[in-house]
């Protein structure tokens, strides 16, 4: 390609105190096509959009537009230049309409009046243009998210964006609300347009993206053509050395149901049910994966059966005890283990040190404690050993838990959940935003514990992960079990339309 | 190892040692100003305090006494806090406190000091302890804000002594005089606090209250109870995960911190020189706003139980100090008010940006020690994780328990 780029970032640097976000990148997007920055959290992925965004400033570097080099001070200005950006979290007020959120903040044709009627008809046309239909009258609180991610796309278009950013967009979505989504972000390609799609799902990049740089600690350390890239080489360069993207599961017999749910009902925080009627066993030495779309009750489900939150109607039983609305404590002593989703909320104290929150669970216990006092000695023995058979990379066992990275806080917990002989685990979004080489230790642990006879519930939104883990997956929707399948024959499109609400039975038809 | 780490230190490490003192520093400066537009000498003034609250024995003296209430709250405020609860009922609790021990010293009968003295301070607790637990219960069980129930309960021990010491509880005397000063009798001798050194004034009241300093400590940092109470303050998400009863533990918190409010009070009581407790009608005039100078205590203490005795010390020295100044100078007492109300306001605005510092500092250490052991690591993960021994005094760490923060 010979012509100018539309964008061109040329040596950008950015440094946090003690840490060098970015190094030297060097980044550019042609018209017309969508190249992606692929990378672990962390990389510097983020800093380098921000960067181009106008949230940040770079040290060192420049930003070329079209060939000219040009000054980013704000998100303003980088809106001036048609840079546009969908951010992962949505950023729209919920009791607005789509009309007025699209319009809020930029003058109106009419002066002091408001002009939604102009807006909404230029949304519809947008709309039809993209396939991106939506009534612009309606209320945000109202639409699904997929439909809210349309209406971010459709603000930056409106503003005339002709260079994309998109943070993970695929993140909240279902398979199928992906593929539409890839539809609609081919034609704006198709258009002239230059799109950067961030995102760390291997088969979506490769499924949409014309070229992938890869970022790692801050430096570029790949680019490439897709052509000439697979999920195996991108994962490589993502981590520096090569990775096994699913765990060897050897056969293993599997016993009778550890954990038990029947007819479990739970009311979410707003007050409506959020599991509703939910029946499920998982056998000894079994990986049950629960696939869905987030905000399907999943996280209700784990807290319940962890002790988080109390339960309207059903019960649940952990290895033979009924542990139904009992205190946490309980369900540990029934054998239970639970790895929960807020890493940082609840399965870890980020001011304690790596010592005190191995003990988080066992702090009473009396192999830690002489004469009523803890016995620093025997603490010490066990977290060690912990440490190094987990491999949390730590400095130190006082070292504040908060200034460790996501990956080995997450490894802590593990540690700490499998310290004991679990029954039954619970492992709730186990590897979410968690590097690669951390995510494959933990799928590997997973993986091991079931062959010690444990019952594995994982609770997870990243597809590629229940297949890799589960021995057999059930789906849920709006509380329900859609159905339970084995991985081996479905594919990706049932669990879609499973994810979607709709039950195998009439898939079937 | 050790060595590295503390080569590794950052220096933001070591400002957040220095922000308390310098924030001491620049209200004495500004307390300086003050005196120099009152016409006074500051250097004079300075001097001058120093000597009053350091400078003799007897000045030592009167520092250490002024030190122990503050100590006792200080102590109190610190297990609050660290279950992240804002205990103002310091100045309650030790009311609370001083009824009771006075009420137990006048009922019981004349027994021996080995017996009357712990019987009347375990009163003085119990009875702070009362007056911390219900604000703790009403936070716990219903969401009551405890700033407010704390200091509605300091009004409320306030009046209750008013009333007890001009009705029930007055000295006969006062009534057939016809004086009817609102003041107990003279308590019985055996709840005296024995008096050290041949001295007539130093008792053994800052030396009970370093030991309950020191047992607070170990209470906080080497038992199951004071990892559950600093679990509690730092996440109540992460304590009922872990399936630590959150609510008894608040409430756990607001009883020992009110135990050690009531035992000042009765510290107060049993080491005053009239051996009677007395009423003017305010809680300071019992006090002497030690419920309240014991938060600052506390705070200049980075809310650890150890380093807040050197820090009641200053504070009863500044105190102390304050009214040595006032007298060698001449300057109107509001100015040694407005002098110690500057400090504290000092120490407590600070306090955000000492945590701030302390935080980067934990940040970037761990980012050295990972970068230093990836650098000189090649032999086994081994060592990776082999901190020495726990230090005896950990740094005083964080104040009041930072809600996760999100980190950019």
């Amino acid at each position: 390609m010979a012509e100018t780029p539309m964008l061109e970032m040329r040596g950008i640097t950015k440094r946090f105190p003690g840490v060098l976000a970015n190094d030297n990148v060097d980044f550019d997007v042609f018209a017309g096509e969508v190249h992606t920055l692929l990378g672990e959290n962390g990389a510097g992925k983020s800093t380098l959009m921000k960067i181009l965004y106008g949230m940040y400033q770079a040290d060192e570097g420049e930003i070329l537009l079209n060939g000219e080099s040009v000054d980013i001070p704000s998100p303003t200005v980088a809106i001036e230049h048609n840079i546009g950006m969908i951010h992962q979290h949505f950023m729209l007020v919920d009791t607005l309409t789509v009309a007025e959120n699209v319009a809020l903040g930029l003058p109106s044709s009419r002066g002091f009046l408001t002009d939604l009627d102009v807006v909404s008809e230029h949304i519809v046309e947008l709309g039809e243009q993209y396939g991106l239909e939506i009534d612009p009258a309606a209320e945000v609180w109202q639409l699904a998210v997929g439909q809210k991610q349309r209406v971010e796309i459709i603000k930056a278009l409106y503003r005339e964006a002709r260079l994309l950013i998109l943070d993970e967009p695929t993140a909240v979505l279902t398979p199928q609300e992906v593929d539409q989504l890839f539809d609609t972000l081919r034609q704006l390609t198709a258009d002239g347009r230059g799109l950067i799609f961030i995102s760390h799902k291997l088969h979506e990049v490769l499924a949409l993206s014309n070229r992938i740089t890869v970022l790692r600690q801050g430096r570029v350390t790949g680019n490439t053509t897709t052509e000439g890239a697979t999920r195996h080489s991108l994962a490589e360069m993502m981590v520096g050395r090569e990775v096994k993207l699913a765990p060897d599961k050897p056969e293993v017999e599997t016993g009778g149901a550890a954990l038990q749910i029947r007819d479990l009902e739970v009311i979410g925080d707003r007050g409506n049910v959020m599991v509703d009627g939910l029946d499920l066993d998982v056998h000894a030495g079994e990986i049950l994966g629960i696939a869905g779309v987030s905000g399907n009750g999943q996280r209700e489900l784990a807290e319940t059966i962890g002790g988080l939150r109390q339960s309207n109607r059903g019960s649940i039983t952990i290895a033979g005890v009924d542990t139904t609305n009992k205190p946490p404590i309980e369900m540990r002593h029934a054998g239970l283990a639970y790895v929960p989703e807020g890493r940082m909320k609840n399965g870890s104290i980020g001011a304690f040190t790596v010592s005190e929150n191995l003990l988080l669970i066992d702090h009473a216990d009396d192999q830690f404690l002489s004469r009523g006092l803890y016995d620093f000695g025997a603490i010490r023995e066990h977290c060690q050993a912990l440490v190094e058979e987990f491999a949390v990379k730590t400095p130190t066992l006082e070292t504040p838990v908060k200034s460790l990275s996501g990956g080995n806080i997450q490894k802590l917990i593990l540690a700490r959940e499998l310290s004991g002989t679990p029954q039954v685990l619970i492992a709730s979004q186990p590897t979410r935003g968690v590097d690669i080489g951390a995510a494959e230790y933990i799928h590997k642990r997973l993986v091991e514990q079931r062959e010690e006879g444990t019952a594995i519930l994982v609770i997870s939104e990243d597809l590629d992960e229940v297949f890799a883990l589960s021995d057999r997956i059930a789906v849920i929707y709006e509380g329900q079990i859609m159905g339970v399948v084995d991985p081996a024959d479905a594919t990706r499109e049932q669990l879609g339309l499973m994810m979607a609400g709709i039950r195998p039975e009439s898939v079937a038809d | 190892m050790t060595t590295a780490n503390s080569s590794l230190r950052s220096r933001s490490r070591y400002v957040a040692y220095l922000v308390p003192v310098a924030a001491v520093v620049v209200a004495l400066l500004i307390g300086a100003i003050m005196l120099l537009l009152l016409d006074a000498s500051p250097i004079e003034g300075f001097r001058e305090m120093i000597k009053g609250a350091f400078g003799s024995a007897d000045a030592l003296t009167s520092t250490a006494l002024k030190a122990t209430p503050l100590l006792f709250v200080g102590v109190g405020i610190t297990i609050a806090f660290r279950a992240n609860v804002i205990n103002i009922g310091g100045e309650g609790q030790m009311v609370a406190g001083g009824l009771l021990g006075t009420t137990v010293a006048l009922v019981l009968p004349d027994w021996p000091a080995v017996i009357m003295l712990p019987a009347v301070l375990i009163a003085g607790m119990v009875g702070g302890a009362i007056w911390g637990a219900i604000p703790g219960a009403l936070k716990a069980y219903y969401g009551v804000n405890e700033i407010l129930s704390t200091i509605m309960l300091n009004v409320v021990a306030v009046q209750l002594m008013n009333y007890l010491l001009r009705g029930p509880l007055i000295d006969p005397g006062e009534i057939e005089r016809g004086t009817r000063i609102p003041q107990t009798e003279r308590l019985q001798e055996g709840a005296d606090l024995p008096l050290l050194f041949g001295s007539g004034r130093l008792h053994i009241g800052p030396f009970i209250a370093v030991a309950v300093a020191v047992a607070a400590y170990i209470l906080l940092w080497r038992t199951p109870i004071g990892y559950r109470v600093r679990a509690v303050g730092q996440s109540t998400d992460a304590a009922q995960y872990a399936g630590i009863p959150v609510k008894r533990t608040i409430v756990l918190a607001m009883t020992l911190a009110g135990a050690m409010g009531g035992l000042a009070g009765a510290v107060l009581v049993f080491g005053s020189e009239s051996h009677r407790m007395v009423t003017d009608g305010s809680t300071a005039g019992f006090t002497g706003s030690a419920g309240f100078n014991g938060i600052v205590a506390a705070l200049f203490g980075g809310l650890h139980p150890l380093w807040t005795i050197p820090a009641s010390f200053l504070f009863g020295g500044l105190l102390v100090g304050g009214n040595a100044l006032q007298r060698a100078v001449q300057v109107p007492t509001p100015l040694v008010l407005a002098l110690n109300g500057i400090v504290v306001v000092f120490v407590v605005a600070t306090d955000r940006y000492r945590r701030l510092l302390r935080e980067r500092a934990s940040q970037a250490e761990t980012a050295a020690q990972l970068a230093s052991q990836a650098e000189s690591n090649d032999d086994g993960a081994g060592e990776a994780a082999g901190g020495g021994v726990p230090p005896p005094i950990p740094p005083p760490p964080g104040s009041p328990p930072p809600k996760d923060e999100a980190t950019p």
